[in-house]
């Protein structure tokens, strides 16, 4: 590595920041107005919960690949925690019993809060309120957060949040049950029997985390706007200034609508009110409800998919930003049309508040709405094909150099483009009325949130960690890491494509078993024995008779199963790595590792409350890498023409 | 560390953080109550033909209330300005003024909520003549106030007239006695019902203004539904009672964040007087933004 005076040495860090040491443990760690704390905070949290949700979702498979019979490990443990009604006996045929199933309501339970715990908990908060916070204030060289206080507000209602939706799954009558989307009036009427039931608590949960989003949300967007360094024009703020900019706007007005419908749901399950609910609604009967009715559930799904659809964008809008960072700084060139990333991605945002509906295409809503929301989704596939073009466009002719971050952000572009392009047959009505609510649909959502935002944020991770602690993650067990995930991961979502084309429909604790009917291809030839390959010429070679789903369809359970497990343990790697590493990795030479251009790699590492120890002055771009005439490859922000061209060093 | 442009504002933007923070604060909550109103419309609009409730809310005590929030923002921008020319005192009288309208319109509004809450609809199963102004009229769902043993009952519905049994703890000790079911009770009718046009309904209370109730007696067997003007009434009533009480809450909020600044947080004024005087600034938009939803909100509920 070039460490040069040019790289900037090490800053001693300690002597300068004397005033930290009369803060205590509570002040420094727990109680901080620190951006960079608080985005360790929020990151922490927020990758136990993306643990926790990926457990859950294990869990589930089980019951997906081998419904109704005992679940291993912890079988038995659940049945202790939760309660023996949700976790029946399996018996055999001598009344021995053999272990604890997981039943139909905690399955429900589960998956419900495998979406929120995934979208709300885990990935919002990593993308945006953890690599936000601690990432965007030091590239645009201010000291903090415009809000400091507000800022520790935020974390904390999040805090909060994440706590009551955590206490839900041990309350009577458990968690909430309805899906992630919790539909008006399934949501309403399916836990009557307890008042402060999971479905209460899933709203609260959410009023707290939406209250969180909204501080963060302005938090971010006034300090983009006020704390610039000089010279930090708005062209010359890095990429993912502007993905957490435009994704900050989409939390700031798209998250208050499903506030006021979680009131009003709130207001439906505790006051009786029908704001959701039909006229002569039946529950498990033949008398209406006592209820006015009057109410009306699409009312509901409009309201959620206005947040709904934003959301996404606030799911894959900071993964792209941390994406267009390692690129440039991987393939030492800058971003190929740095312009068109930046008009794109206002457009993404300006757009994704108008395509909402095309996920209410079978509720009845017309063929005129739907035409028109059909319309939008293939406008705004415009802008998001742009940016993915000029991130693959980035990449030619660039000596790239192949360390873990870039692999990972390697891999996202396939992967998200398989997501995106998948979804364009959901975003037509007519190709829609197939395959909606099967796992075609979670395989494409999957594809976007799950092998493309989570790749990304792996790369952020193990590229901003050796500024975070002065160490560097080990590469080594970090590619093992990359590889297995990217295996596993497709290895999991590719085969779901067929089992949705195919008519398996989501959300049911079986797998389909309910559903089986088809007619298996008998056969004995060789591939009969190989995983996978097996489901995968079943799939080519038998028709479906229409008389059910096909024994092909229900064998790829098993294999997609295994599959999910094994990318559990594929993450073993990076869970030691990231804990071992921070005392025990390879110590970083100088503050800039990667050779970077932008400015928080000119900051003291890891950087001292105040960010900077001289004031910040922006000359350049955000990429200036393989500048013709400047002594290095890179010219870092903060460098002027004069000492670009001389070889001078760093001010520091 | 100190972050920039807290007290001073930005040159290039010409702002200070917090009032690029509180327009963006208004601009979310835009969406927040804008939610609730398209909630609103859509509700209306899918409501049965002549279904939709109107005329049962008291205009002149909401005008009244309309004028107390236009008076307490006026006195916001005079407080605003008077201390902007350096002149404490005044500042100190002018947002006193606008506390004092606070805690009245919330005085009131409290008031009209608990007005509402003995105010029935009662759906019998057959048809009764009553009167509506000067014509008899077939009806089988009346308005009016419940009169039972000589009282005004509260939050009474459909369940009430069963009664109660007696709660026991585990321990088999009486928590709450057995309320004994209610046979019939007596109803003082509105000469109108909300079904009727607005000229309908005012030609009717017209003619009625004046002339004393006459009480009827309603079997408990007859009722098909009852319920007070509360949320579970219907969704009118749903959307009414959460978009005003969200109102209020934020009337709640804004008033104590002013009292605040007027009171304990008034030390700043000597210590950092451009800081102080852009809190009060801030604290002032979100309250003309609280004005303005009002200004939205009662035409939308009241008068349509």
């Amino acid at each position: 590595m070039d460490a040069t005076t040019h790289a900037g040495h090490l800053h001693k860090v300690h002597s300068e920041v004397h005033h930290d040491h009369e803060l205590n443990f509570w002040q420094k760690y727990i109680f901080s107005t620190d951006h960079k704390i608080i985005g360790i905070q929020y990151g922490f949290i927020a990758l136990l919960f993306l643990f926790f949700g990926f457990c859950l979702m294990m869990m589930m498979r089980w019951s997906i690949a081998y419904p109704d019979q005992p679940l291993p490990l912890v079988g038995g443990l659940l049945r202790a925690i939760l309660g023996a009604e949700v976790m029946p006996e399996v018996k055999n045929a001598a009344g021995q019993v053999l272990g604890y199933a997981m039943g139909p309501d905690l399955y429900n339970a589960f998956g419900a809060m495998h979406g929120t715990i995934m979208v709300f908990l885990a990935i919002v908060p990593l993308a945006f309120a953890a690599f936000g916070n601690y990432v965007v204030p030091l590239q645009i060289g201010a000291p903090d957060m415009a809000f400091p206080r507000v800022n520790m507000a935020s974390f904390q209602c999040f805090f909060l949040g994440g706590v009551v939706m955590f206490a839900s799954f041990f309350i009577p009558g458990g968690a909430a049950k309805s899906g992630w989307t919790s539909y008006s009036p399934l949501a309403t009427v399916a836990e009557r029997a307890y008042l402060f039931n999971g479905q209460t608590f899933w709203i609260i949960g959410m009023v707290l985390l939406i209250t969180s989003s909204l501080l963060g949300a302005v938090n971010f967007i006034a300090t983009i706007i006020q704390l610039r360094a000089p010279g930090m024009t708005w062209m010359r703020m890095p990429f993912i200034v502007w993905a957490q900019f435009v994704t900050a706007f989409l939390l700031l007005l798209a998250f208050p609508p499903l506030e006021a419908a979680g009131i009003m749901q709130l207001m439906d399950n505790l006051a009786g009110t029908s704001f959701f609910l039909p006229s002569g609604l039946m529950l498990g009967g033949t008398t209406p409800m006592p209820i006015s009715g009057g109410g009306s559930p699409l009312l509901w799904q409009h309201l959620f998919w206005f947040l709904g659809h934003p959301e996404v964008y606030v799911l894959i809008l900071p993964a792209m930003g941390i994406v267009a960072e390692i690129i440039s700084n991987n393939t030492r060139k800058p971003i190929w049309g740095y312009k068109s990333l930046v008009y794109s991605i206002l457009a993404i945002g300006f757009l994704s508040f108008i395509v909402w509906a095309h996920h209410m295409y079978l509720t009845g809503m017309g063929t005129k709405i739907s035409t028109f929301f059909q319309t939008t989704t293939m406008i705004i596939s415009i802008p998001s094909v742009i940016i993915l073009t000029c991130l693959f466009i980035s990449l030619w002719g660039g000596s790239i150099r192949f360390n873990t971050q870039m692999l990972f952000v390697l891999a996202f572009l396939p992967m998200f483009g398989i997501g995106g392009l998948t979804g364009l047959p959901l975003g037509f009505n007519f190709a829609d009325l197939h395959l909606h609510d099967t796992y075609y649909v979670i395989a494409h959502f999957h594809y976007v949130v799950a092998p493309g935002t989570i790749f990304a944020l792996f790369a952020g991770i193990y590229h901003w960690y050796p500024k975070i602690t002065g160490r560097f993650m080990n590469e080594f067990w970090g590619k093992v890491h990359f590889w297995l995930s990217l295996i596993f991961m497709n290895l999991i979502f590719q085969p779901m494509f067929l089992q949705g084309m195919a008519g398996m429909i989501r959300r049911m604790y079986n797998g389909g078993a309910t559903y089986a009917g088809a007619p298996g291809l008998e056969t004995d030839a060789w591939w009969t024995s190989v995983p996978f390959l097996k489901s995968l010429m079943y799939s080519i070679l038998s028709s479906p008779d229409g008389s059910g789903l096909p024994k092909w369809v229900l064998d790829m359970n098993k294999d997609i199963s295994y599959a999910a497990w094994f990318l559990g343990l594929a993450q073993i790697p990076f869970i030691i790595n990231f804990f071992w590493s921070i005392r025990n990795g390879k110590k970083v030479s100088s503050d800039n590792p990667w050779d970077a251009t932008t400015i928080e790699w000119q900051a003291p590492t890891p950087p001292p409350h105040g960010n900077f120890t001289k004031p910040v002055e922006v000359h350049r771009g955000p990429y200036e890498y393989s500048v013709p005439g400047h002594a290095h490859d890179f010219t870092p922000q903060t460098q002027s023409e004069k000492d670009a061209k001389t070889h001078a060093g760093t001010p520091h | 560390m100190e972050i920039p442009f807290v007290a001073k504002a930005r040159p290039d933007t010409g702002l200070y953080n917090a009032k690029v923070g509180i327009w963006l604060f208004l601009a979310s909550e835009v969406m927040l109550f804008g939610a609730i109103f398209s909630a609103y419309i859509l509700l209306r609009v899918g409501a049965d033909p002549g279904t939709w409730p109107h005329g049962l809310l008291n205009i002149p005590i909401g005008t009244f209330n309309t004028a107390v929030l236009i008076t307490s923002s006026v006195t916001v921008v005079l407080g605003w300005s008077a201390l902007k020319m350096g002149n404490f005192a005044a500042y100190r009288k002018y947002q006193a003024v606008t506390i004092l309208c606070a805690l009245g319109f919330l005085g009131i509004k409290t008031f009209e909520y608990r007005e509402k809450f003995g105010h029935y609809e009662v759906w019998l199963k057959n048809p009764i003549t009553v009167k509506h102004g000067d014509k008899d009229v077939q009806t089988d769902r009346l308005l009016g106030h419940i009169d039972y043993k000589g009282a005004h009952p509260l939050f009474w519905k459909t369940a009430t007239l069963a009664g109660a049994p007696e709660v026991k703890d585990k321990s088999g000790k009486v928590v709450k006695a057995a309320v004994p079911p209610v046979e019939s009770f007596k109803f003082e009718p509105d000469p109108y019902h909300y079904t009727m046009s607005s000229k309908e309904i005012y030609e009717a209370k017209k003619h009625a203004a004046g002339q004393p109730h006459t009480p009827i007696e309603i079997k408990s067997a007859d009722v098909k539904r009852l319920s007070a003007f509360v949320p579970a009434h219907g969704t009118y009533f749903a959307i009414y009672f959460t978009l005003t009480a969200l109102h209020g809450l934020h009337v709640l909020v804004g008033a104590l964040v002013i009292a605040y600044i007027w009171g304990p947080g008034a030390k700043m004024w000597r210590t950092n007087p451009e800081q102080y005087m852009n809190r009060v600034e801030v604290s002032g938009l979100f309250w003309h933004f609280v004005d303005l939803v009002w200004i939205f909100l009662f035409p939308v509920l009241y008068l349509l």
